[in-house]
């Protein structure tokens, strides 16, 4: 018997990475949503936390999130799906997520209930032997096919689960779901195309529902929205006693952090959202029709996320104030410069100058030629294979910005302002070595699902 | 004939990271009206662009006026991926200020 509508409801749009706002959720939950799903990770923050396998979110904000959703879903027996755990949904991640589950279950004295899990990383000898077998990891956003050497260069890869896994797992008949990577939408769409929703309804439902309120106006995260889905439509409503879904905010809402408003890329096919016909359906909701889904021609293929480190880094800082100085500070810089490839010629390292007051934010994007500041804030990056040798040419590199060389400067005690005389360890460096897809022969193979009971 | 600020007539004007190796720019209107005056107008156009922000126009992979949300969207690619060593903007989302001084000029 096919259902004639469900309810998603849509917490947070990243699970942990600032905490859910409880009120907007118990309204939501209130309404005894369906499902209750979140995405939890994004490759917005940056290379490292994959690279380092680490989390860009607070524990105890990532728990506080787990547990309202699993307590609402376990005390109404529906579904709870999570994608992309701990931020990066790296093993270690995912491990985590599930241990938080299985500690909150004991807590709240939960009746048994079955949890499945899936893994993303990918091993890097597997990525090898299809390379060896002449496949080409083909490169997104312009890339180039993955070479072996950047492959070498990369220390974690994840590959970003479609609604295969989360749609298999329920099958196992899953109550709680803990995803790897996973593209945001499939963690919405995969209990509506299980369910026998149309696929690019369901689509358009995990796309509208991924960001949690983003889609809704005024401006305010980390509050819950409901997606109702039947087979003519979608529909998403704010639960936020002051905030709506309108026509503007979810037609908004499908451009942002992606370069084109009308395409989303999934394992399996594209989401078209060229036709959409966005309608005011009631105060607080917005109703959506049109969407199209285009399954992929040939073999599925999956996006693969790498992460490479670079190398151990440090940080200096030096502020200018004399206006010769800063006339010439393309000079200065050079001066530092020279100073450490004197050194460190021939060896490996990297040295970035941000000059704040001049390009410091946009660099060459800057269209302000002319630097009209009175004073200038340095910030100096040093990156190389060691901790000594990143720390000792972040120190030369930023120590010679107060030797600096100028023939008419007056200043001749020292052409740099020092907040502290030492350089700063930071992280290290990190690159995103890969950003490609993989063609797969079984849309599963990268992901192997776990289940298990917990609680009772 | 008079001119106006696009940060006098857009409700939204945005940058932020479209995955790891591009940033996104939205310029988003309330009203209709706005919209089509300043799509008519010219002066957002991917060559503009691309002399506003010094940069080829191959770098500008999308350039889209979507009319459902009243929005002028573009997309270009980053030099480095987001969050590399020598990167300044790991978010993307301060690239869009010089946006909001284009000159619009208004038929009145």
């Amino acid at each position: 018997m096919s259902k004639k509508q469900i309810r998603i409801l849509s917490p947070n749009g990243h699970l942990g990475f600032a905490p859910t706002k409880e009120e907007s959720f118990y309204i939501g939950a209130a309404t005894k949503p369906d499902y209750y799903c979140c995405d939890s990770g994004s490759d917005d923050i940056g290379p490292t936390p994959l690279g380092a396998d680490k989390c860009a979110s607070h524990y105890e904000w990532q728990k506080h999130d787990l547990e309202l959703m699993l307590l609402a879903s376990r005390e109404q027996g529906v579904p709870m799906i999570i994608g992309s755990a701990g931020d990066t949904g790296s093993n270690s991640r995912v491990d985590m997520f599930v241990d938080i589950i299985k500690d909150l279950a004991k807590k709240h004295n939960l009746p048994k209930f079955r949890l499945a899990y899936f893994y993303s990383e990918v091993d890097k000898n597997y990525i090898k032997e299809k390379m060896n077998q002449g496949i080409a990891i083909k490169g997104l956003d312009g890339r180039k096919d993955l070479t072996l050497e950047e492959l070498d260069r990369t220390d974690r890869i994840v590959a970003v689960a479609g609604v295969h896994p989360f749609i298999k797992a329920l099958d196992m008949g899953a109550d709680v779901i803990i995803g790897g990577r996973s593209s945001d939408c499939a963690v919405f769409a995969a209990p509506a195309i299980r369910d026998g929703f149309p696929e690019s309804l369901a689509y358009y439902l995990g796309k509208v529902l991924e960001c949690a309120s983003f889609c809704a106006e005024p401006y305010g995260a980390k509050e819950t929205v409901i997606g109702t889905i039947t087979h003519e439509d979608v529909k998403v409503t704010a639960m936020h006693p002051n905030q709506r879904c309108t026509v503007a905010s979810v037609a908004g809402h499908a451009m942002y952090e992606r370069s084109n408003p009308f395409y989303e890329y999934v394992a399996g096919g594209m989401l078209d959202m060229t036709n959409c016909v966005y309608e005011q359906y009631d105060e607080k909701t917005c109703r959506i029709t049109g969407p199209k889904f285009i399954p992929v021609e040939g073999k599925i293929t999956v996006k693969l996320e790498g992460s490479g480190k670079v190398g151990e880094r440090y940080i200096g800082i030096a502020g200018i104030r004399d206006p010769y100085t800063i006339k010439n500070i393309d000079k200065v810089i050079q001066w530092a410069r020279d100073q450490v490839e004197e050194r460190f010629a021939g060896k490996e390292y990297q040295l970035h100058y941000r000059i704040f007051g001049k390009n410091g934010v946009m660099g060459d994007l800057e269209p302000i030629k002319e630097t009209k500041s009175h004073e200038l804030c340095v910030i100096v990056e040093g990156v190389a294979p060691t901790k000594e040798m990143a720390e000792e040419i972040t120190m030369i590199g930023t120590r010679q910005i107060f030797y600096a060389r100028l023939p008419e400067v007056k200043g001749t005690a020292g052409t740099a302002a020092f907040v502290v005389d030492e350089v700063l360890p930071a992280s290290p460096a990190y690159t995103w070595t890969m950003n490609h897809i993989i063609p797969v022969d079984d849309p599963l193979e990268l992901f192997e699902i776990k289940i298990i009971e917990v609680g009772g | 004939m008079k001119v106006l600020k696009l940060s006098e007539l857009a409700k939204t004007i945005r940058s932020k990271n479209a995955g790891t190796d591009k940033i996104t720019f939205d310029i988003i209107f309330r009203e209709k009206e706005k919209y089509e005056l300043v799509k008519a107008s010219g002066c957002i156009t991917k060559q503009k662009i691309a002399e506003l922000y010094g940069i080829d126009e191959s770098r500008i992979c999308d350039f889209v006026e979507f009319d459902p949300a009243y929005a002028i969207k573009f997309t270009i690619y980053r030099t480095r991926p987001s969050g590399s060593p020598g990167e300044s903007d790991i978010f993307g989302c301060q690239q869009y200020p010089p946006l909001l001084d284009l000159e619009i000029p208004i038929k009145t």
